[in-house]
């Protein structure tokens, strides 16, 4: 518990919003709240839009508090939150704490934040191709102003690890903050009266309370964290050894956590060997950034990118990740099961066409198939349908694992040779614009993020790439080539049609003077 | 089966003289219907008055124990129809719907009961859905009121207030034979108080004594001659009876400071608001005392004259305080004065806006731009006037601004109206878009990200009227969609019988979730479940054919996307002529979890064997595309940065909030989208067989994956 004083409702009402989603709970917070204030003496009144609103987008629910002075001397109170006049906002989200200020919710003269930092994104924020995810800095930036004291923590992890709701830690916040004349047993109150799972609600509310009172709230974070792996000193067996020596020897310092990302990757997806390779395709890569005397900026982006491009996803990658060890592991945590007390099923959801099997199938083969357009068609028939595959079964299992089995006969694919070569033009490319426009070649080198997913979404992905390229082809050697690439790429990540695209690439078509100004935003 | 249970709240209906009733506004009306000797309630279910439904529908046995009747109506039309039992006999009765759609649907039947005008007390409660929350269109009731002549009282936001409106509208209705519509806003609806209850009150006459005792007088009766003497009848003597019983009962308060030179005239359902503006402006304290006269509305239809000429006499100016617009109040108070050759300025819309909601934060604006004109002596500079200006214009805040997403309404996880507009958009996708009339329903969501599915909405149940005009020969046809509750609400004739009528060709998808579900989960014809009090279990698809459609699909798996796909495909193909209609049937997944989960969880305690599902999402195989959220849209299947630094977008995720409805898995089925989704089935209590089954399948999985993880290479971690 801070020093703050405690407020009394001496003849100015407490005010408190609870800015929530819809079925996230708020109004049992509401309840809880309402009813402790009562057990504690107050008037409270409780205001809320339920309806179709609360169907899962952001609603508000707001209470007024004051001391009782007998029936003679009612109080009128509001009906809503007044913009500079809220004395605690209670955030069951972040972005929710972040509208609750933008509203003028929180100011710096009175109001007391309690937020929950979990991210529940909104529908705009998860349709993007890209990241179209919200900085939640942001928002921390905006509490660390506006409120006169801000509680930031995980209330709904650590509700989770109760068993309980949001709802309870948020009150254990509320209750650890002093910020109400309640005491901690009227909380308690509150809640047993409740009835409902009274015991996991009241393990929650402790937890957060003891949170929030020893102070030990979250510190704003960073940004979205990757992981670059350090280089072990040595591997085993010699074949991997080797790639770790070479990746020392051959490459810049800068870009070699980087190269081993990639490394690791391609030894897990086919083999030591095709690691070897991608090493052999890097290596000319970084002879450009010596060469240039430029520090392992493009080194590290063909990297990075090159090993998703060799490590593409075929049937036999997807079949090989499903049947692993460590993903039955995985699936079984994330369900929670207790394998002493519940039987796991785990059912897959595919649905091959004709030209992911022919892709898969060795290349003068596939070719000859993709020749016949009535035999591919009548084989499509029999491939192109929804497959469900029970793999906690051994039929099923068994099915995938022969598949994964064919990865040592990768290599004589149909679709490896063609993803071999578009991997050299793409490196082609990068390779003739670094002799003139460095930052150019980096952006081409990133312009491969494009390209991702299966069967339709994966096209797609190649129309957009192929697109922006044609679009920095027209640019010529203007001097400013490598910005408008990188616009470009940024907006063909915003949709999924590539209308955003389409309009950068109008832009770009109307450049013919030195410099146009940007119509993109920066990332 | 509404959303939730009401047991409490109905043993709060039994409260008798000197307890204390504490709840919602809505449920303090409902007591107070009781309490009045209310011998029949009529309504259609909507926010903010559904809960004054679902209580009464739960408390039959109260109910019974009265004689007091209560009807679940079909629509508001009807439920104001019945109101025709206060006609000719002295029965109080009520009827409740949402504002202002509800008195749209409902205006003929007022029309009607307020031209021959009523014996028996007759209250049309109207729960104003205005402002921020509302799902429709910004309109006010108080136009519907004048035109048919029915009494609009606007009672304070204050459960004591509403509760005694409840009172006075019923006498003032029998004193001035006139229906009176008591106006409600949603806030008042859902605000929490208190009040001394008194003991419910059998009524003189019940609806049974009356059916069996029946009595008509023509003279009651919308015909000529009758309804030109209704006309004058209702300026002759049923206004000034109105009157007159306003200004005896007080109706209309006063509060304040009398002698203040500046005064505010507003409607009763304004007052917290005004009085917290002026507490913030140092005007008022918190107990309610006013330096500032109050005029406070409890009628605001029709005015009292010369209570106005008299508050408004000696003020050096009058503000009138008057939400939504057109203003109706403010230039009849500028007629009453000037006709009373009274010159006090008046101002209302001027320093308050013309339009929206007056929130705190509006009124105070526009009240301090009143004083600082009119009274400068109310000038102060201690006041508590909140300036969130300058935050606002802070670089932090307006950083943020630009972040935050918006986040409406949408589908419920596990909705299953989601696959159907998943397949809507896949077969868009196939043979390009179409024009989509959609109607009003939760179905109406489909309009927003992801689905981007909709072109009008033109009022309950006339999704497919409001396709009507392209009823044209042309190579594509238009599709309306219409939810259940739209269906049975006029939907079956305005729209289905209408497109077999004029032989249309159009595709209608009727949403059939079980329930109204929009409106808070309650039965209506089509409901699957037994209804002891209502008849159910009609099926929409035999309406459907019962009034002449031939191409009639039933879908009983919504979430069956490929299923849904191929059946829209077809009737938008297809060389059948007339009408067709799909009938998409999946129960509402709020009602399911909130019948199922404590079952399920029993079932599990009691050692039952029960499966589990859910559905999650192999990241290692998600690309980050989100092409699968782009076909959903539903809070459980979100997305999540991974610490891989070759992958640079987020991958999706699916929560434990998953209830494993199928559509993620559908969808990446039949899109063909991607291989990551799985479905992971959790056997609780399972069986003997299946234990020892499952460790044999696990040692033979088991065996074969040591033996290839034994071959792969790989570094250490």
């Amino acid at each position: 518990m801070t020093g703050m004083r405690t407020q009394t409702a001496m003849d100015a009402p407490i005010s408190l919003a609870i800015v929530a989603m819809g079925g996230q709970g708020g109004g049992v917070l509401a309840d809880w709240v309402a009813a402790a204030a009562n057990h504690a003496g107050l008037i409270v009144q409780v205001t809320s839009v339920p309806g179709v609103a609360q169907r899962t987008g952001a609603t508000i629910y707001y209470l007024e508090m004051i001391a009782d002075r007998g029936p003679g001397l009612m109080p009128v109170l509001a009906l809503m939150p007044a913009p500079g006049d809220v004395d605690i906002v209670i955030a069951s989200e972040l972005m929710e704490a972040g509208r609750a200020m933008v509203r003028g919710l929180v100011t710096p003269d009175r109001t007391v934040l309690i937020a929950s930092s979990q991210r529940a994104y909104a529908t705009a924020e998860k349709i993007v191709p890209g990241d179209g995810t919200a900085d939640s800095r942001a928002v921390h930036a905006a509490a660390d102003y506006a409120a006169k004291r801000r509680i930031v923590a995980d209330f709904a992890g650590i509700a989770e690890r109760h068993g309980s709701v949001i709802s309870a830690s948020l009150l254990g916040a509320l209750a650890a903050a002093g910020v109400l004349p309640v005491s901690r047993q009227h909380f308690e109150q509150a809640i047993r009266d409740g009835g409902v799972a009274a015991s996991a609600s009241l393990s929650a509310f402790g937890a957060a309370f003891d949170t929030v009172a020893r102070g030990t709230e979250a510190a704003t974070p960073a940004g979205p964290v990757k992981v670059l792996p350090d280089l072990p000193l040595t591997a085993s067996p010699g074949a991997l050894d080797a790639l770790l020596q070479r990746i020392r020897r051959d490459f810049d310092p800068a870009a070699q956590r980087m190269i081993y990302a990639g490394v690791r990757r391609l030894v897990d997806y086919q083999d030591a060997a095709y690691a070897g390779e991608y090493l052999d395709r890097l290596a000319p890569v970084a002879a450009l950034d010596v060469a240039k005397a430029r520090d392992a900026t493009l080194t590290t982006e063909v990297a990075r990118h090159l090993a998703r491009a060799m490590a593409y996803d075929d049937v036999i990658s997807v079949a090989d990740l499903k049947t692993r060890s460590a993903r039955a592991r995985r699936v079984a945590d994330d369900v929670g099961v207790d394998a002493t007390q519940h039987v796991l099923q785990t059912t897959e959801y595919f649905h091959p066409r004709m030209d992911e099997v022919c892709a898969t199938l060795p290349a003068w083969l596939g070719l000859a198939i993709e020749a016949r357009p009535r035999l591919f068609r009548l084989l499509d028939r029999l491939v192109n349908k929804g497959r469900r595959v029970r793999t906690d079964r051994v039929g099923g299992f068994l099915s995938l694992y022969l598949i994964a089995g064919r990865k040592p006969k990768r290599r004589t694919t149909l679709r490896h040779g063609r993803e071999m070569l578009h991997i050299s033009q793409w490196l082609d490319r990068v390779s003739v614009a670094a002799a003139t426009n460095y930052d150019l070649a980096v952006e081409l080198a990133k312009s491969r993020r494009l390209i991702k997913g299966y069967s339709d979404t994966m096209s797609r992905g190649h129309s957009k790439y192929d697109r922006v390229l044609a679009g920095v082809t027209s640019l010529g050697t203007r001097p400013d080539a490598a910005d408008w690439a990188r616009r470009l790429r940024l907006a063909a990540l915003l949709d999924a049609e590539g209308v955003a695209l389409d309009g950068a690439l109008k832009t770009v078509a109307t450049l013919d003077g030195p410099v146009a100004p940007a119509k993109v935003g920066t990332n | 089966m509404a959303e939730r249970s009401f047991k409490k709240e109905v043993e709060d209906l039994k409260l008798g003289d000197g307890e204390v009733f504490r709840g919602e506004g809505i449920l303090a009306i409902t007591k107070a219907l009781l309490e009045n000797g209310v011998g029949y309630v009529a309504g259609y279910q909507g926010a903010p008055i559904s809960h004054l439904m679902d209580v009464l529908a739960d408390a039959q046995d109260i109910l019974a124990e009265h004689g007091v009747r209560f009807e679940s109506s079909a629509s508001e039309a009807t439920a104001a129809a019945t109101l025709a039992a206060s006609v000719m006999y002295p029965i109080r009765g009520a009827a409740v719907f949402k504002a202002p759609v509800g008195t749209n649907v409902a205006s003929d039947a007022i029309a009607n009961l307020a031209s021959g005008g009523v014996t028996g007390g007759a209250l049309l409660i109207v729960g104003e859905d205005y402002g921020e929350g509302s799902s429709i269109m910004q309109e006010r009731s108080h136009a519907f009121a004048m035109k048919s002549q029915v009494w609009l009282l606007d009672p304070r936001p204050n459960l004591p207030s509403i509760v005694k409106a409840v009172g006075d509208g019923f006498a003032l209705s029998e004193a001035s034979n006139t229906p009176v519509m008591l106006e409600v806003r949603i806030r008042a609806c859902h605000v929490t108080g208190s009040f001394i209850a008194r003991d419910n009150k059998r009524p003189p006459l019940t609806v049974a004594e009356a059916v069996e005792n029946p009595s008509r007088n023509t003279g009651r009766i919308v015909l000529p001659p009758a309804s030109f003497a209704h006309e004058r009848e209702k300026v002759e003597q049923r206004w000034p009876a109105a009157v007159a019983f306003i200004r005896r009962h007080k109706l209309n308060e006063h509060f304040g400071d009398p002698h203040a030179r500046i005064g505010i005239v507003l409607q009763g359902g304004m007052y917290n608001t005004v009085l917290r503006a002026l507490y913030l402006l140092g005007l008022a304290d918190i107990h309610g005392n006013s330096r500032v006269a109050l005029y406070v509305l409890g009628v605001t239809y029709p005015l009292i004259d010369d209570e106005i000429a008299a508050f408004a006499r000696d003020k050096t100016a009058v503000l009138v305080v008057e939400e939504g617009q057109p203003a109706f109040i403010e230039p009849a108070i500028h007629a009453i004065l000037r006709q009373a050759g009274i010159d006090t300025p008046v101002a209302g819309k001027g320093p308050l806006p013309l339009a929206g909601e007056y929130t705190t934060a509006v009124v105070l604006k526009g009240l301090k731009a009143f004083i600082a004109e009119h009274d400068r002596t109310l000038v102060r500079n201690d006041s508590r006037t909140p300036d969130v200006a300058a935050v606002l214009e802070h670089p932090t805040i307006k950083a943020l601004a630009k972040v935050v997403p918006q986040r409406p309404p949408g589908f419920c996880t596990g909705c299953p109206e989601r696959p159907i507009f998943a397949a809507l958009k896949l077969v868009e996708q196939d043979i390009g878009a179409h024009h989509v009339a959609a109607d009003i329903g939760c179905h109406l969501f489909s309009i927003n990200e992801p689905f981007n599915i909709g072109a009008t909405t033109m009022g309950y149940g006339l999704g497919a009227a409001s396709a009507s005009a392209f009823n044209v020969p042309a190579k594509k046809r238009s599709i309306a969609i219409m939810g259940d509750g739209g269906f049975w609400h006029n939907g079956l004739t305005s729209g289905v019988a209408n497109a077999v009528f004029n032989k249309s060709d159009a595709l209608i998808v009727v949403v059939d979730n079980h329930y109204t579900a929009a409106t808070g989960g309650q039965d209506i014809l089509s409901s699957r479940a037994g209804n002891g009090a209502r008849g159910t279990q009609h099926p929409i698809a035999r309406a459907v054919r019962g009034v002449g459609v031939d191409w009639v699909r039933e879908i009983d798996r919504t979430y069956d996307v490929g299923k849904m796909r191929d059946t829209i495909r077809e009737a938008l193909t297809t060389t059948e002529k007339g009408p067709k209609v799909i009938v998409a049937s999946s129960e509402c997944m709020l009602n399911r979890q909130r019948r199922e989960r404590p079952i399920m969880a029993q079932a599990i305690k009691a050692g039952r064997r029960v499966a589990k599902p859910r559905f999650g999402v192999d990241e290692d195989i998600c690309t980050g595309d989100h092409a699968c959220i782009r076909l959903s849209g539903c809070p459980s299947l979100s997305v999540k940065h991974t610490s891989d630094p070759l992958k640079e977008d987020p991958v999706a995720t699916i929560d434990s909030t998953c209830v494993g409805c199928g559509n993620c898995g559908e969808v990446a089925e039949a899109a063909m989208l991607c291989p990551s989704f799985y479905r992971a089935d959790v056997v609780h209590n399972p069986t003997w067989a299946e234990r020892v089954l499952q460790r044999i399948r696990l040692a033979v999985i088991g065996w074969l994956m040591a033996r290839r993880e034994h071959d792969r290479p790989a570094f250490a971690r």
